[in-house]
């Protein structure tokens, strides 16, 4: 099956900016897909590829197993959920969900009755006469939600969407997103910086830094197994060993990654260090110990009402040699 | 810092108020009365009767219609051109972002801030320069350099607060560059090209310095202004200037009204819908 999305060594430079640099990318039919990386780093650039809103510098996308190169954004059979929604203002719900529609020239009680269902898709049915700065701005996404779909793209691109929603809406959002999009089986392209976001929905990631995709894989993939420092650092929050500290505990002489939560303090078997505690911060679910052992940081999460610890005691921390992940240099 | 006493001017500063409103508006209200006068060679006071006679022969003479006239056709054509070259302008200077924008945004309205005196001087060189014969034609040239300013001015105030990404949305939702003008565009920056092209219209309407310099010396070429400026050289029926400047206080005041309503009630709707 063709990919739904392609792209084949694209660049996309603003002057002398390498804002997207050499990215090689398939991303399947019906995929969850997330394009993850901090501010700048080309993957919102990737996205607005996709959407037609810029061109490649050089480089060959496709979408369906069609060129895309050259073809307006209004000839692409792809929507965007836009990062502040872009609702029009002028019109009322209804219409804004209708305007893909009424643009294509469908009649005004055909389009109404397909933006009710679009609504409905959205859990906001009988929202459609009102106007966009009536509503809140969780309403206001799912109106943007709805506009695109009704369009039935064959890729959606989310634009960071849930940026603006506060944590506990963005987590209703998020279930609700995946589920939308399991039902329908449209292809998902979601922008975000916030690595929870996109480990928790997508079916895949593709890290991006400085322009370029640094790991592209499962969240699994790219949370166990990192493969540059970058993404061990930017995916959660790792301990990042030096390759003469990873030897001297038995690991490889490589830079290493240790995840915080395979670190039991006290006991446990396999690698082992003394430590002396800098700090400790209650966070809820989990306390995070950061300790020294000879200049060398470790942090290590222990599970609410485990031991306690106090700053300036000396303890030992442990963890298996399989937690230690080796990766490449850069 | 605001204290409960402050809630009441000073009665000197209050004085100083009304002194400044009488000041601007009784001048006004004489027009009013003299419009009304038996006596037609002076502005005696009080004035010795009161008569409607003088708007029959306003009726009447034909010189007047063929000013009016005039100056509705100069205000009415040089407004469009304005429209169409302002809102151009204000779209290109807002979205796009190139070398020396800001100096080409300053260029833009320039024209408002120099003398009319010199708009008007360098405007009738560049005509004989060009061989280019006096009409009503040069008159509409000369008050679009302004009119344009007033209108680039609304349109580029709505055009930034205008999303750049709801044109995008429009475009990503199947929307043509005339749909989305059409659709999206212009539904938001409407009130601000009416309000534009109102202002334009009366500016236009009453212009005096560059219509001097910019129109021939028929009297076919007399806009409104310039008659009701020759008419009180010649002191006969003076009471008919009054009549004619009631009637373009009543033209040019109900625009302005008009336009300073459409922009207020344009910030609401504007600052709402993000």
């Amino acid at each position: 099956m063709k990919p739904a999305v392609s792209f084949q060594h694209v660049s996309r430079h603003f002057g002398s900016v390498r804002a997207v640099d050499d990215v090689s990318l398939d991303i399947g039919e019906g995929e969850f897909f997330a394009l993850l990386g901090p501010s700048g780093s080309g993957k919102t650039t990737c996205l607005r590829l996709i959407a037609g809103f810029e061109q490649p510098t050089s480089g060959h996308i496709e979408i369906a197993g069609e060129t895309a190169e050259g073809v307006p954004p209004y000839k692409r059979n792809v929507n965007t959920v836009f990062q502040d929604y872009a609702l029009f203002p002028h019109m009322t719900v209804l219409d804004n969900v209708a305007y893909g529609l009424m643009v294509r020239g469908i009649s005004r009680p055909e389009r109404h009755a397909e933006a009710e269902i679009a609504l409905s898709l959205v859990a906001l049915p009988g929202y459609g006469a009102r106007r966009p700065s009536q509503l809140s701005g969780g309403q206001r996404q799912r109106v943007a939600l709805a506009r695109a779909l009704v369009n039935k793209p064959r890729v959606l691109l989310l634009d960071e969407p849930l940026g603006a929603l506060d944590l506990k809406l963005r987590e209703q959002m998020q279930v609700e997103l995946k589920t939308l999009q399991r039902n329908l089986g449209i292809t998902f392209v979601f922008v975000t910086h916030d690595q929870g976001e996109a480990l928790s929905m997508a079916d895949r990631v593709a890290i991006f830094n400085n322009g370029k995709i640094v790991q592209a894989g499962t969240p699994e993939d790219v949370y166990e197994r990192p493969m540059v420092k970058f993404v061990a650092d930017f995916v959660g929050s790792s301990n990042v060993l030096p390759p003469e500290f990873s030897e001297r505990l038995g690991g490889p002489r490589k830079w290493t990654s240790l995840r915080p939560e395979r670190i039991s303090v006290g006991q446990g078997t396999g690698a082992s260090v003394l430590a002396r505690v800098n700090s400790v911060h209650y966070q809820g679910s989990v306390t995070r110990i950061v300790a020294d052992t000879g200049g060398q940081r470790i942090a290590a999460n222990v599970p609410a009402g485990g031991l306690r610890v106090t700053e300036g005691e000396n303890i030992s921390l442990h963890w298996p040699l399989t937690a230690m992940h080796a990766m490449d240099d850069g | 810092m605001r204290s409960d006493r402050g809630d009441r001017a000073p009665r000197a500063l209050t004085l100083a108020a009304i002194a400044g409103l009488l000041f601007l508006h009784l001048p006004l209200l004489l027009i009013f009365l003299y419009a009304f006068t038996t006596e037609e060679k002076s502005y005696a006071f009080p004035p010795p009767g009161f008569t409607s006679k003088w708007f029959g022969v306003v009726w009447e003479r034909q010189d007047i219609w063929d000013s009016i006239w005039l100056s509705v056709k100069v205000a009415a054509i040089a407004t469009a051109i304005a429209l169409v070259l302002g809102t151009c302008a204000a779209a290109a200077v807002s979205r796009a972002k190139f070398f020396g924008r800001d100096y080409i945004s300053l260029l833009f309205i320039l024209p408002i801030a120099l003398p009319g005196i010199i708009t008007g001087i360098s405007l009738r060189s560049a005509f004989s320069i060009m061989d280019i014969p006096f009409s009503a034609w040069t008159i509409v040239l000369g008050h679009a350099t302004f009119c344009i300013v007033v209108v680039y001015n609304n349109a580029l105030a709505r055009f930034r607060r205008l999303s750049e990404n709801m044109i995008e949305a429009s475009m990503d939702l199947g929307a043509n560059g005339f749909q989305t003008f059409r659709h999206v565009v212009l539904p938001n920056i409407a009130s601000a090209l009416l309000a534009g092209g109102m202002l334009a219209f009366a500016l236009s309407f009453d212009e005096v310095i560059v219509t001097t310099f910019t129109s021939g010396t028929g009297v076919s070429s007399k806009t409104l202004p310039i008659w009701m400026l020759d008419e009180l050289i010649r002191p006969r029926q003076r009471p008919v200037t009054n009549v004619v400047a009631i009637f373009v206080v009543a033209v040019t005041f109900v625009p302005i009204l008009a336009a300073y309503y459409l922009t207020r009630e344009g910030e609401h709707t504007g600052g709402a819908g993000k």
